[in-house]
Parts: C-alpha cells; structure tokens; sequence
C-alpha cells in the first residue's frame, strides 16, 4: 500500500511540475490543482497509513491520528480558494492581454517586434 | 485582559466584515472612517498589548481553550507585537492617504486592507506552523486582491506571475509541514523545539529536509535571492500605496525564518541547530549587491524603492544569519526603520508621479510638479532614512549593524558589501533627486487638475509615517532596549517553552 500511495503522489507532482512549467495559463491552472491534490495526500499519509482504525478516542483499542486530517480539510478549503482565483485571473488575463500565454505574448511575436 | 492578544487579529477581522455589510458597502464617506478607526483601534490594542508583554513577559493563550500541543496558541514576545504595531500603523497611514483618491480606483479596498492587517498579524502573533500557513493564505488572498486593485493590462500580468509563484509556494510549505508532522508529531512551535533535539537516525534527515524546504518558502516571501525576481514587477506594478503597504510583507517572511531557525532549529536542536545559517548568510550577502545593482538600474522611483526593499532584505537576512542576540536586536531595529521608509518612498513616488502627469516617476526631463515644496521636503527626509544619512533613524541603524557584524568578526565580509550598496543607494536617490526636482522645466501657467495635489489627508499620512525615522532617532535609545529585549526573548527557547507548557499544567 505505501509504495502504491508514495507512487501516486510522486507521479501527481510530477505531472504538477510538469504543468506548471508550461507556457500557457491553463495547463498551469491544471498543474497547480494537480500540485495541490497531491500535497493534500501527502499531508494525510503524514499521520501514517493503517486500516480499521477509529478517528475517535474510546472506539477501538488503536485509533488513527485525528490531525493530519484536520489539516488537509483545511488544505483543501485553502486551495479550493485560491484555485478558484487563478482560474479567474487567468481569464482576466486571457481579456487584458489579448492571448493566455503567462507572459502576456507567446516569444516568437516578441522577437518579431 | 487575558484576551488582549486576540485584538490585534480580531478588530480587523471585524472592521472587514463591517466594511462589506450594507451601511458602510454604499457609502464611501462612511467606510473610510470606519477604515480609518478600525486602523487606529488596532494600532492602540497592539500597543496595549506590547506594554503588557514588556511588563509581565510574554503572553500565550490558547484558542478554545484547547490545550497546548494539541489546540492553536497565538503567542505574543516583544518581537511579533513590535512587528503588529508596525503593520496596524502602516495600514492607518495607507488607509488615510488612499482616502483622498485611490480607494475609488476599484471596489473594495477597505475590506481588503483589514483582511491583509488581519492575515499579517495572524502571522506574526501566531506559535503554530499550520496556524502560520493559514494566515499566509490569508494575507496572500488579500494581497492578490490588492494587487488587482488597479485595472491595467500590465498589473495583470505582474499579477498572473505573482499569484502562480505563490500558489506553489504554498504547496511546497504544505509539503514541509507534512514532513515535519510526519517525523515529529507536532506543529506546535514550542513543543517542536523540545522535541527536535530527541530525533535519532533518519528521523535528523527528514527534519533537515523538512525545515530546509522551509526556508525555501520563507525566502521566496522574503524575496531573498534566487527568488527575489518577483518583487520588482509586483511593486512596481501595484498601486504605489497598495505597495507601501506591501512593505511589511517581505518582513514576514523574515520574520518567519527567526521564529522557526532561531528557536525550533535554535541551539538546543542538537545536529539540526544552525541549519540555514550556512545558506542564509551567502545568499543574504548576494541580495544586498544584486538590490543595490537594481536601485542604481532603476528607471523609475517606484522600481528603485522596489530594490531598495530587496537590500533591506539582504541586509536583515544577513543579520539573522548571524544568529546572535545582538545581531537579532539590530535586526529588529532595522526592520522597523526600512519597512516605514521603503512605504514612505512608495507613497512619495506616488504623488511625484501624479503631479508629473505623463512621464509620471520615470527619471526624465518634464514638467514641474505642482507642489515642489512639500515633496522635496518629503522625498528628502524619506532618502536621508532610506541611505542611512545622520541624523535620522537609518544612521544609527547602519551604525549598529557595523557594530555588530563587528564584533562578531565577520565585518571582513559584511563592512564592503554593506557599504558599498549604501553608497549606491546614496548615489541613486540623489541622481533621482536631482531628475525628479531639478531638471524641469517649471511653467507657471499650466494647470494641474485637482485630483494630484495632496490634500489634507494625504499630506496628514506623508507627515505621520515620515515623523517615524525622526522620533526613532530620538528615542533611539528607548526603542533599541526594547529590540534588544525582544531578540533576548526570541533567543531563549526555554521562555517560549515554559510560557506554552505553563498553560497546560495550569488547567
């Protein structure tokens, strides 16, 4: 299970890197909630992984730590927000500057001034 | 009284709230003397509470009254309230100065200012790292508002850049906590530092990296280098008294690397003690020469106060690198002083670029501005604090870090560099000085419109901020105990310890 979780991770940042350093604002927009879904895993597995344990004292013998999925709710709200402005900035930018390259022009135009 | 320290974060939660709900929503008149109040309110609670945490020492208090380790505790030493003081009156000057005009630019920006002064002084009172990263998320939701405020293609596009680099700043300090909760079982600041020294075997690894990926989301806050290339555009770009009051935000990020590389990777950290000095104070040094090479290239004077941002940065990272009390004390002195002359050259730049019409601050030949008198005189006292010129604040500023790194042997390195880029900051201020006021072509007959002479409100702001550098080279004295006395509880973990523990064997 460890190597199944730690690869999935590791491959939702890469493709988030990956994203992430394109030159168009929607594959970033995608990147970076890639990025995001897997610092929330990440963040989860972070109070290790095990199963059949209760999230509350007193259930069971052993139980599971409650933190790590405080913080990832938090996380996740967190980065509900602030992927719903980008998206809206990019769009913004999409309006302002005529095109959705994060630099405002694609570089060949650039060079033809 | 016990709830004091809650203030300074809860009055501007409330003032923003207030701001958007119906009466003050329609009327502008209304919301900027709520706005206005609201500042002055938080100012005053947070000077409260500084004379309670100079009296009694420094204060904690659990939230919910869940207990320490557990539940979030907001702590108060010197240092972070010195720091709110500074922030909730960097809000009231903004807040008066863009009364007269640039609140009606966009809606909004009332609220928004409260929202930023709420996140800042989250982070700073806060003792838990998920609770500081909330309210960096909180004070970056504002700030790219803010940032937004005016409606200009190029302000998109700084903006675009800005948001995008944060956003993943921010998934990198999430990774970091991940790391550090999943080797130490706690995101409380002080229990941290107890349990950071008990770590064996891979456990000192993964904490490293934990803490180092740390250090990279602070510096990129920071604007240190490598990850400073945001600033200038950001700065530049954003409304000048959006930017001043930006100011503070880069002193957040230094402010985060003391609290968690002083007292959790502090001495007592056993093999992890001293784990960013090593990077700090190269990269420190690197920043304070590139920020020195951008104020002499500068174009215009809100670029310029952009770079100069980034030398005091350089400068004060340097200074935390160092890693001793006195140094931290110098360092605490000179945050203050550069954050309110950096904000007090933006709001300069600001009105110089209204009343030179077109070529705004670029550094050109043009017109006169309107009020030649009254700006001169503010543009010199703002350079004077800023170069570090007698007898303002930024000399005995510059006098004290000399010291300093001096007698902790390192001036070889620290005097030149140091030096050197204030003597380019001197020579950029005056070369733009002499452009700015100098080379015009005065013309009594032309008619400037209303809207860029200073008014009442602005000019009440400009006084109020640039009365700082000289009431602190007044009560220099004074106000370097209290630095030194704040650096002297930053340096002593056992006292943070102790007051957070203290809670839980209390109840």
């Amino acid at each position: 299970m460890e190597l199944l979780y730690a690869s999935c991770v590791g491959l939702l940042v890469a493709c988030g890197v990956y994203l992430i350093l394109r030159a168009r604002t929607f594959p970033v927009v995608l990147g970076l909630t890639m990025l995001s879904y897997a610092v929330n895993l990440f963040l989860f597995s972070s109070g290790r992984l095990n199963i059949n344990k209760a999230p509350v004292l007193g259930q069971s013998a052993s139980y599971a730590d409650p933190l790590p999925q405080a913080l990832v709710l938090t996380a996740i709200v967190i980065g509900f927000a602030m992927t719903a402005f980008v998206v809206i900035l990019s769009i913004r930018g999409r309006a302002d500057l005529g095109n959705d390259h994060v630099d405002g022009q694609p570089r060949s135009k650039k060079r033809s001034k | 009284m016990q709830h004091l320290i809650t203030l300074p974060i809860l009055l501007p939660l409330i003032a923003g709230i207030i701001l958007l709900l119906p009466p003050c929503g329609k009327s502008l008149v209304l919301r900027r003397w709520v706005a206005t109040f609201m500042a002055l309110f938080t100012c005053i609670a947070s000077l409260l509470l500084l004379n309670t945490v100079l009296a009694d020492g420094p204060l904690v208090y659990a939230i919910g009254e869940w207990q320490p380790p557990f539940g979030i505790v907001l702590f108060a030493d010197p240092l972070a309230v010195l720091l709110t003081i500074l922030t909730s009156f960097l809000t009231l000057v903004t807040v008066i100065y863009a009364s007269r005009a640039d609140d009606k630019a966009g809606s909004f920006y009332h609220p928004l200012t409260h929202f930023l002064l709420m996140g800042v002084n989250g982070a700073f009172l806060t003792g838990d790292l998920f609770n500081l990263f909330v309210f960096f998320e909180v004070l970056l939701i504002a700030s790219y508002a803010l940032m937004m405020h005016k409606k200009d293609k190029h302000t998109t596009k700084a903006a675009l850049h800005y948001v995008i680099l944060n956003l993943v700043g921010s998934s990198i300090f999430l990774i970091a906590l991940g790391t550090l909760y999943g080797v130490m079982g706690t995101l409380n600041i002080a229990d941290m530092a107890v349990k950071v020294g008990a770590l064996q075997g891979d456990d000192i690894y993964l904490a490293k990296i934990g803490g180092l990926m740390l250090l990279i989301v602070f510096s990129l806050k920071a604007a240190l280098l490598p990850l400073h290339l945001w600033l200038p555009a950001t700065y530049g770009r954003a409304m000048p008294v959006v930017a001043a009051q930006f100011a503070i935000m880069t002193k957040v990020g230094v402010y985060a690397i003391m609290r968690v590389f002083t007292v959790i990777f502090g001495e007592q950290a056993g093999e992890l003690s001293g784990l960013a000095s090593q990077w700090l104070w190269p990269l420190a040094l690197v920043t304070l020469v590139v920020g020195a090479v951008g104020v002499l290239a500068a174009e215009d004077l809100r670029r310029l106060s952009a770079n100069l941002v980034i030398v005091s940065v350089g400068t004060l990272i340097a200074m935390v690198a160092l890693n001793s009390e006195q140094a931290t004390a110098v360092a605490i002195f000179y945050m203050i002083h550069s954050t309110i002359a950096c904000a007090a050259m933006f709001l300069v730049a600001d009105m110089i670029a209204l009343q030179r019409g077109k070529v705004q601050d670029r550094f050109v030949n043009s017109r006169s501005v309107a009020e030649p008198k009254l700006l001169g005189f503010c543009f010199v006292i703002a350079a004077i604090a800023l170069a570090g010129l007698p007898p303002l604040s930024g000399f005995i500023a510059k006098l004290w870090l000399l010291q300093s790194s001096y007698s902790v042997g390192v001036a070889w390195a620290f005097w030149p560099l140091y030096l050197l880029g204030s003597l380019a900051t001197l020579v950029a201020l005056s070369r733009a000085g002499t452009s700015l006021f100098w080379h015009d072509h005065p013309n009594h007959e032309e008619h400037f419109e209303d809207n860029v002479y200073a008014g009442k409100r602005r000019t009440m702001s400009l006084v109020m901020i640039l009365a700082v550098p000289v009431l602190m080279s007044i009560f220099a004295a004074h106000i370097g105990d209290i630095s030194a006395q704040a650096a002297a509880t930053l340096h002593n973990t056992q006292v943070l310890v102790d007051t957070v523990f203290a809670l839980r064997g209390g109840q």
